[in-house]
């Protein structure tokens, strides 16, 4: 343990901490540029410089480790002269750009010129002028303003798997670039516009928008993969305006995916804002009051007999939700809720059968990782930027069964059914400590879903998943809502038979699986905040609200419980969701009871103590699940077709649309074509 | 004895009458016939808002919203976007002039100065509606004042 002296203030840190950690530590802050937490260390611009008793010139802190009896001075005239030149320099070739720069307000290096810079230039001659890359319809590049800290071809190495953009000649001709001119095709794209430490790479959709300092900052969760990424919204009025990662070492570290990040354009489209009910004569959809939809909506639910009414919580519902509508239909003597509505019809009794046991730290503890119908890239981007650490730091082993994928670390193709799955069981059983079983909901579409189940438990048994510290069968859900759904008991005791059903209460269902299923001659009630299919669908439509504008809990697929915040109002007249059940309780004269968000919230945690533990893992002990069957051979199918279009808000957005073009169907950006 | 004879012969109201006198007929005259006729201003004289443009017609402003940020009065409003040919600009730029307070400070922050405070002082309205001017009032007053507003600016050039 290296005991060194910084600024005259004693510190000891653990080996191989350089010193600007060791700085970092005991709150002496070192400016830096191209120095990143979670990236490698170039050191080359030059701005961390420290001075170090003994050596003959100041060194870079960052990639100088820490030694016994270091003496440092970070703030001595010497360092203060080293970084206003090194600060010159890096000035020489920056454009005096800020006013019309969307980095400005949150720029690193207008903020350390201000701190460390002189008050003015000395340098009279021509600047140089880079030409802009196209890098696709997420990233706008302005290159001139780029002081090459390569930080963004760090990232697109050692985080996102993609060898895309490199620094390209030398000396004053020094550039970043791609070597063949493309887009930067890789899920997490945006964060390249986060690590970017000055305006060179901006978000392209953000572009001219807004001004940081104008901004309301709300902390919440995100709802587009089962990961419950933890997010910052950025709104201005009623409007989001861009949203930003905020860091979770559990979940997303500091990163997010492009579809997490660029969804929010389709939260201003194609919205329900106010109440439709279907015309009896005319079977057209029209707009209609509150009072008008929940009485009709009322006097539906207490026409129709407990055992023809079902009640569906989509993808995206929040548990409060769940919670009021389970109550909401107990009230009224039915069992039949149902939150698989992607017919993804696994054993929902035992939690260890559907959770991510090992939690997405215990991805890097893996020695194996057997994918099972899945494609981590596209249905959890930063469960695979972890596997691909993993991968890097000590060549984990990765096995796939199931349609190959383009994954960014090589992996063995192990056949694509379930008898491959029993097959690798013999190969791997005893040769990994910490093996983990990474299995896709999705693949439980199907009709085998029960005895796939039970096979898949088994396989993690011989395989040696299971030990005393250590449980490697993990479920990967898409779907933000499902697992804290299936927590509150948001299923029924049999398979539903929906085509049977007079009326169906669809909460944010859109899934084609359950929409296609229900009869000609049914009521359908949908609430939700976007239409598609399921407000196609319906007879009256309760507009509801949107992952931004409720304060409500969501539970990711670890089993982890989060709050989302609201950061803007629900647009017209939409409410938020479990408000809306309890109006519509009253409605029907048998209020629920509870009428504001900490008495629901103290009903969930009374019945469900697991939701008390805010951002915390409990952890399901291991039991019996599934049911022994025949299991058909039939091979797993992609769950995830388009990773820009997975569900109704991205299905609205913009970006996104434009993004699978380009990214997913490899059609020409709409930009160019126009030119 | 000296004072009964002040009061007695009006000594006070004579003085003041010779003054009234003076000045009536012998000081130069300083009241003016506005609006016919109008006092001195000085160069940095901070009157009705205005959004200048360059020579060749390109608008200044390019939407970076020191303005909006700085000013006290959180009179400005501003929305940007990019322009087909990539550029920033505004799309919206309202001043509400009922509640700024003439400070100035815009007209300091701007960096191509584009928002200036012009030397008009008379733009009264019969109408509060009238006071919220938009993107394309503030321009055109740009273009009825720009002679003058560019001339008091290289005036006072000298001492910034």
């Amino acid at each position: 343990m290296p005991k060194l002296k910084i600024n005259d203030q004693d510190v000891e840190v653990s080996p191989g901490t350089s010193i600007l950690q060791a700085a970092e530590q005991i709150g002496v802050e070192i400016p830096r540029f191209c120095y990143h937490d979670k990236l490698s260390v170039p050191a080359n611009c030059r701005m961390c410089l420290v001075e170090l008793q003994g050596a003959p010139k100041p060194v870079a802190s960052c990639a100088m480790a820490a030694g016994d009896n270091m003496v440092v001075y970070t703030h001595s005239d010497k360092v203060k002269k080293a970084r206003n030149g090194v600060m010159e320099m890096l000035l020489i070739n920056h454009p005096l750009d800020c006013p019309i720069c969307d980095q400005g307000g949150e720029c690193d290096l207008q903020d350390q010129a201000v701190a460390y810079g002189f008050d003015r230039s000395r340098y009279h001659e021509h600047k140089r002028a880079v030409p802009d890359k196209n890098l696709g319809p997420l990233i706008k590049t302005v290159m001139t303003r780029c002081i090459n800290c390569t930080r963004c071809v760090r990232f697109g190495e050692e985080i996102a798997g993609v060898e895309t953009l490199g620094q390209l000649n030398r000396g004053e001709d020094a550039e970043i670039g791609t070597f063949i001119e493309t887009a930067v095709n890789t899920e997490l794209s945006g964060n390249m516009v986060d690590v970017c430490p000055v305006g060179a790479l901006t978000s392209k959709p953000y572009a001219f928008k807004a001004r940081p300092w104008e901004l309301k900052k709300t902390e919440t969760i995100d709802i587009h993969d089962g990961l419950g990424c933890n997010i910052r919204v950025d709104s201005r009025g009623s409007e989001v305006m861009r949203i930003l990662p905020r860091l979770n070492e559990s979940i997303n570290e500091e990163w997010i995916d492009d579809r997490t990040r660029y969804a929010y354009d389709g939260l201003k489209k194609n919205r329900l804002d106010r109440p439709y009910v279907r015309d009896a004569k005319t079977k057209v959809l029209r707009e209609s009051t509150w009072e008008e939809a929940l009485s009709v909506t009322a006097s539906a639910l207490t026409s129709t007999p407990p055992a023809q009414m079902a009640a569906f919580a989509g993808d995206l519902v929040d548990v409060e939700s769940a919670l009021a509508l389970k109550d909401l239909m107990a009230s009224m003597g039915c069992s039949n809720v149902e939150c698989r509505v992607d017919g993804a019809m696994f054993d929902p009794s035992v939690k260890a059968g559907y959770v991510m046991n090992s939690t997405l730290e215990g991805v890097e503890r893996a020695d194996l990782i057997i994918l099972v119908g899945v494609n981590p890239r596209h249905e959890a981007a930063l469960l695979n930027a972890r596997i691909r650490r993993n991968w890097l730091d000590r060549r984990v082993k990765v096995v796939l069964v199931g349609a190959s994928a383009e994954l960014t670390y090589p992996y063995t193709h192990a056949g694509t059914a379930p008898k491959d799955v029993v097959k690798l069981a013999q190969d791997y059983a005893g040769k990994a400590k910490y093996p983990m079983m990474i299995v896709g909901a999705g693949v439980f579409k199907r009709p085998d879903a029960m005895a796939l189940h039970a096979l898949l438990k088994d396989t993690a048994e011989k395989i040696g998943c299971l030990s005393d510290d250590w449980n490697g069968f993990n479920v990967l859900h898409m779907a933000a809502g499902r697992v804290g759904a299936l927590e509150i008991g948001f299923y029924p005791p049999q398979p539903l038979a929906i085509e049977q059903m007079s009326c169906v209460y669809l909460l944010g269902t859109d899934n084609p699986e359950t929409i296609s299923r229900i009869s000609k001659q049914a009521f359908v009630i949908y609430q939700g905040h976007h239409g598609g299919a399921g407000a196609a669908r319906a007879d009256v439509i309760l507009p509801g609200s949107a992952y931004t504008e409720k304060n409500a809990i969501y539970m990711n697929t670890e089993g982890r419980p989060q709050m989302a915040r609201k950061a803007v109002d629900a647009p017209g007249q939409a409410r938020e969701d479990w408000k809306i059940i309890r109006a519509l309780s009253g409605y029907r004269g048998a209020p629920l009871r509870y009428d504001d968000l900490s008495q629901i919230r103290a009903r969930l945690m009374r019945e469900y103590p697991q939701f008390d533990l805010m951002d915390e893992v409990s952890i399901g002990s291991w039991d019996k699940f599934g049911m022994s069957g025949n299991v058909l051979d039939q091979s797993f199918h992609v769950t995830v077709e388009d990773f820009y279009q997975t569900n109704i808000i991205t299905q609205a957005s913009d970006t996104l649309r434009e993004c699978s073009r380009v990214f997913t169907r490899g059609e020409t950006p709409l930009a160019e074509a126009a030119e | 004895m000296t004072n009964f004879l002040n009061s007695f012969l009006l000594v006070e109201i004579v003085k003041g009458m010779m003054l009234t006198l003076k000045y009536m007929f012998f000081v130069p005259r300083v009241t003016i016939n506005y609006p016919y006729e109008k006092g001195p201003l000085s160069v940095r004289f901070r009157g009705e808002h205005a959004l200048r443009r360059y020579p060749n017609g390109e608008e200044r402003c390019i939407a970076c919203k020191l303005c909006e940020a700085i000013c006290p009065a959180q009179a400005i409003t501003i929305e940007a976007e990019p322009r087909e040919d990539g550029s920033r600009r505004t799309t919206r730029y309202d001043i509400d002039m009922t509640k700024c307070i003439y400070c100035g400070l815009c007209q300091e922050a701007c960096p191509v100065d584009a928002i200036v405070e012009g030397p008009n002082f008379e733009y009264a309205t019969e109408t509060r509606e009238e006071l919220f001017y938009n993107k394309q009032k503030l321009l055109d007053n740009g273009d009825r004042w720009e002679a003058q507003i560019a001339s008091n600016l290289a005036a006072d050039a000298l001492y910034r």
